[in-house]
């Protein structure tokens, strides 16, 4: 019975290896499909930069503060449909659900569904719109200016809002983010705006509807490219564990090899031992 | 421009004599611009400074100088044309944006696109204004009129820009 034991522990760590060695494979050719959508991502990311900061130049020169008001706060949370990425989609919701807690009167728009999977147990009240097929392609302008389109149709009415998402810093290393977002009427009540030249709510309605865009378009490319390095790392780790797995598996394989062959060689001469005894 | 020469050549004639005396100051020694000009894919000018900026916005077409009012506007499809300190003028097609001009002279011009206009081809853009006049002509819906007369305001601003 020990020697059956033997052969069918070494049949379960061959396929315990075979399967080790295969989830080694697909990670390492996820780290590569990363890292190729990474380099592009950080292409289109230095290049987006000047444009998405010049985007929120004029909220921090005209000193516009939130509304004083009751209409509740307004998330925008940026994250995608995939996982396997870190830290990147459970930093967001962290911070989402902190600040529903903090303040009950949120709205939340998710860009991606991973972040609606965080916050769908306690607070699916909260989540006002979700946006889905997040992450496959890098992300157009086009995109932005649809989801703030959305928004904007939807009446959605805040005080104070915010963007989440995570900028980018090194292949390495992201930081979660937070972008204000102003209702009109706090530009319209702004201390400074005054000293801007003939305004009329016309121009400020649509300066802030394409700026809600402008902003959206920025934060998502930070996010794609913070994703992408992450899922880099991450599936580099995993390749990295897998392989010692591996290695502490074939150790394993190894000595239960030759404890069964030794097991039978014993046999063997014990059992032939016994014939001579016997003659 | 004949305002701004003038005030040089006076300083010149003056400048030898009056220098302690008198610190006239004209356009030319105000203070710069600093201009970024940037769409969602591309950087034009990224914090740079210029001497001139003219954009086409739905407030009538104007022209930037340093000390500039400040102001907010929203632009028209047309061409921005800005003028570059070394006296070299750049000229590029916007299709839509914002522009922002605040306290500190900083210019912010948020193009959703923005190409330079020597790599427009004039047929295509004449195809293209044929194009959207039969669209609004089958358009159906409000919307549907809307967006071919977009299209129309757009590729005419393009076929004036190749010309």
């Amino acid at each position: 019975s020990q020697q059956v034991r033997g052969m069918a522990t070494l049949k379960m760590i061959s396929i315990r290896l075979k399967s080790v060695k295969n989830i080694q494979k697909i990670t390492q050719s996820m780290k590569m499909v990363s890292a190729a959508k990474y380099t592009k991502a950080e292409r289109e990311l230095k290049l987006a930069r000047p444009y998405g900061i010049g985007a929120q130049e004029f909220y921090k020169k005209a000193e516009v503060k939130d509304e004083e008001g009751e209409k509740g706060q307004l998330i925008i949370a940026v994250s995608s449909d995939r996982g396997l990425c870190g830290a990147v989609h459970s930093s967001i919701g962290r911070i989402v659900k902190t600040d529903i807690a903090a303040n009950p009167n949120t709205k939340v728009v998710t860009v991606g569904d991973k972040v609606r999977n965080i916050l769908q147990r306690l607070y699916a009240k909260n989540i006002a719109m979700v946006v889905t097929e997040v992450g496959r392609k890098p992300a157009v302008f086009g995109d932005a200016a649809l989801v703030a389109q959305s928004i904007i149709n939807s009446g959605i009415e805040f005080s104070k809002g915010k963007i989440l998402f995570n900028a980018f810093r090194t292949v390495v290393s992201f930081r979660t983010t937070e972008m204000p977002l102003y209702s009109q009427n706090a530009v319209a009540n702004a201390s400074k705006l005054p000293v801007y030249d003939s305004l009329d709510s016309d121009v400020i309605q649509s300066y802030t509807e394409f700026s809600l865009a402008s902003l959206l378009f920025y934060s998502m490319k930070e996010n794609a490219t913070s994703e992408q390095s992450s899922r880099m790392t991450a599936m580099d780790n995993a390749s990295k564990n897998a392989g010692e797995m591996i290695d502490k598996l074939t150790m394993t394989f190894n000595r239960t090899r030759q404890a069964v062959i030794t097991r039978e060689l014993i046999e063997i001469i014990s059992g032939a031992a016994a014939l001579e005894t016997k003659n | 421009m004949e305002r701004m020469a003038l005030t040089r050549s006076a300083l010149r004639l003056f400048s030898g004599r009056f220098t302690q005396a008198c610190q006239v100051r004209g356009y030319a020694d105000a203070p710069s611009m600093s201009l970024t000009f940037a769409a969602p894919s591309q950087v034009l000018y990224n914090n740079i400074s210029v001497k001139q900026i003219d954009v086409p916005s739905f407030s009538g077409s104007f022209g930037i100088l340093p000390a500039h009012v400040p102001t907010l506007a929203v632009l028209k499809p047309g061409v921005v044309t800005v003028f570059e300190n070394d006296g070299s003028t750049k000229k590029f097609f916007v299709s839509s944006g914002t522009v922002t001009i605040n306290e500190d002279s900083t210019v912010q011009l948020l193009a959703e696109e923005a190409v330079p206009v020597d790599t427009l081809d004039i047929s295509a853009a004449k195809e293209l204004l044929a194009q959207s006049q039969s669209q609004l002509a089958s358009a159906s819906s409000e919307v549907a009129k809307a967006e071919a007369e977009i299209s129309i305001e757009v590729s005419e601003a393009l076929v004036k820009a190749c010309e």
